[in-house]
């Protein structure tokens, strides 16, 4: 099926990130299904999988309103290619071995619950309501992916070793959490949207506590590879959006 | 069913070393329809049942987490997507509790899972077979599921208390699995022809199968019958495949769907639907491992094992430190 074009507004540009962001991370997560190291982190990893998934739709729905082009959350996440894609670079990676996906959940998580808390302040009373649910969602994310990536790093030297380097490989990906660009401006302007640079002190600290009781390295920071939020990505997001999007290129127009 | 590769009844041996007294006790407490629990006395050859049984029933519902696995990053819409991530993470909970069952009657989890990786224990056959187009994640639902919910409904009443009290909740998940299947499936045969098409497929490879997952026919089951003096089973695999026949056949037909079997009748006389032969060579290649996705199946459980083996090692590693922490803080 073609894809679609999005007009996008400010407010949908915005608010597709966001949606864009929990589908692709939910979906990675989604990919552990049957492959977890342990029945209970089985449960656990579907539960955030979930989460995700269910912010995304609640994004993609209001995203589609706002954009006001009849475009519903399936049209949003299966028919745009990936350079209409929005999201982070940090959250398309592949899931790597188990302490890559959650050195990657906490690098992400510590950035989305304080997030969502000071979006629960928003002046848009629907982002204000989905924040109110994502809050209490990310909350669990990052207590729990804290709580393993302090097991992995202070487990054994082999654990200490794959978490380490986890570390180094996602750590060039951090810095777009705080970029921002117009759209952000006319959101943060507006009080749509809380400032990125208002969240990095606390992220910082969040990391910094959880790296420090796992016994591993803050990273410094070098270089930071951008792009995720104007559609420039990696090359794994193809990939995954193939797969993700498939039955709704192999039929199109169909329901579901 | 999902236990349907039990093998033996009862060590006639073993039965006569144990005491009479407590053998009539016990079966007169289940003639009463009392339950039995853990920590009550029980004859070994029951024991010995209800763990293999639970351990099946445990490990089909992980290995059955791959065939519907399989189509969660490719499912065509959000809402399907969360509902299949929802449902298998429900399958691996049917899982957790089910070992915890078995581990009540003496047996650890760990154990049960090395025999299954060990190639030693059984699942049901009907998890060897591919999950092919995203139709089959309805035909699974609602055949599958369905045909697991006629098998488990009277398992709520086992006479093992623990079994049973497990069985209550998996068969509210199970039903609501079971719908969701169906509505896959009515979803489809109202579509494009493309999806009407994918739908009468899916049916055609699952139809037969699901009837092999009631087990051999009653003339050649082996354990029917001190299974079901105990009340671990109350009615025959028959009698169950007929159940779910009946259920399903008019299901099918309301989809607009050809159950693929040409000899299939309703008999005006008994008021049921009557089927045609089972190719009950197939379900003895399956159960004995040679179905089509057998060797992938317990592959990648053996995979999945080994990868996380060093996550479990850091696991217990730092659970020890935590341990020694407390220990000396506690000492000082």
């Amino acid at each position: 099926m073609t894809s679609i074009r999005v007009t996008e507004t400010p407010l949908v540009t915005y608010v597709l990130r966001r949606a864009d962001d929990a589908l692709v991370l939910g979906h990675r997560l989604s990919e552990w299904c049957g492959k977890a190291p342990m029945m209970e982190e089985e449960m656990a990893l579907a539960n955030m999988g979930l989460d995700l998934i269910g912010q995304a739709r609640a994004l993609y729905t209001y995203a589609g309103e706002a954009e006001a082009a009849g475009h519903d959350e399936d049209a949003l996440a299966y028919r745009r290619d990936e350079r209409a894609y929005r999201n982070l670079l940090l959250v398309e990676q592949p899931n790597g071995d188990f302490a890559v996906t959650m050195v990657r959940q906490l690098l992400y998580a510590a950035y989305a619950d304080p997030y969502w808390r000071a979006m629960m302040s928003s002046r848009d009373a629907t982002l204000a309501a989905i924040a109110a649910k994502a809050e209490k969602e990310t909350a669990y994310h990052l207590r729990h992916s804290a709580e393993w990536v302090v097991r992995l790093g202070d487990g054994t030297p082999e654990s200490h070793e794959r978490t380490a380097r986890a570390l180094m490989t996602l750590w060039p990906y951090t810095g777009e959490l705080f970029e921002t660009d117009a759209v952000d401006d006319a959101m943060i302007e507006a009080g749509i949207a809380v400032d990125p640079a208002s969240l990095r002190d606390t992220w910082r600290a969040t990391v910094a506590d959880v790296l420090g009781r796992a016994t591993l390295t803050m990273p410094a920071d070098g270089y930071m590879q951008k792009g995720g939020r104007s559609g420039r990505h990696s090359e794994h997001l193809g990939h995954l959006l193939t797969e993700l999007q498939y039955m709704q290129r192999t039929i199109p127009g169909a329901t579901w | 069913m999902y236990t349907q590769g039990l093998a033996s009844g009862v060590d006639t041996n073993e039965r006569q070393l144990e005491d009479a007294a407590l053998l009539q006790r016990f079966q007169e407490r289940i003639d009463a329809e009392e339950r039995i629990e853990p920590n009550d006395w029980m004859p070994e050859a029951y024991r010995r049942t209800l763990v293999r049984q639970i351990s099946q029933h445990a490990h089909s519902e992980i290995i059955g987490m791959q065939p519907e696995g399989n189509w969660i990053t490719r499912a065509p819409s959000l809402r399907r997507k969360a509902a299949l991530l929802a449902k298998v993470q429900d399958e691996c909970g049917h899982g957790l509790y089910l070992y915890a069952a078995a581990e009540t009657l003496g047996v650890a989890r760990e154990e049960m899972v090395d025999q299954l990786l060990a190639g030693k224990a059984k699942y049901s056959s009907i998890f060897n077979y591919p999950t092919l187009t995203w139709a089959d994640i309805g035909a699974i639902g609602w055949l599958v599921d369905g045909a697991a919910i006629m098998n488990q409904i009277p398992l709520c009443r086992c006479s093992y208390g623990p079994y049973a009290r497990a069985m209550i909740r998996v068969c509210k998940e199970e039903s609501f699995h079971q719908r969701q299947g169906y509505e896959i499936m009515l979803t489809l045969c109202r579509g494009t022809a493309e999806q009407k098409e994918m739908a009468q497929d899916a049916l055609n490879r699952w139809w037969w199968p699901c009837l092999m997952m009631f087990g051999p026919p009653d003339s050649a089951s082996q354990h029917t019958d001190t299974s079901t003096r105990w009340k671990i089973k109350r009615f025959t695999n028959d009698e169950l495949r007929r159940k779910f026949v009946d259920a399903t056949v008019p299901q099918a037909h309301f989809l607009g769907l050809t159950v693929p079997d040409p000899e299939l009748r309703f008999d005006e006389a008994t008021g049921h639907w009557v089927h045609g032969a089972i190719d009950w060579d197939e379900f003895k290649q399956v159960v004995a491992g040679n179905g089509p996705c057998n060797t992938q199946r317990l592959e990648r459980r053996r995979r999945t094992e080994q990868d996380g083996a060093w996550v479990r090692a850091a696991a217990r590693a730092f659970a020890e430190k935590e341990k020694s922490h407390r220990n000396a803080a506690a000492a000082a």
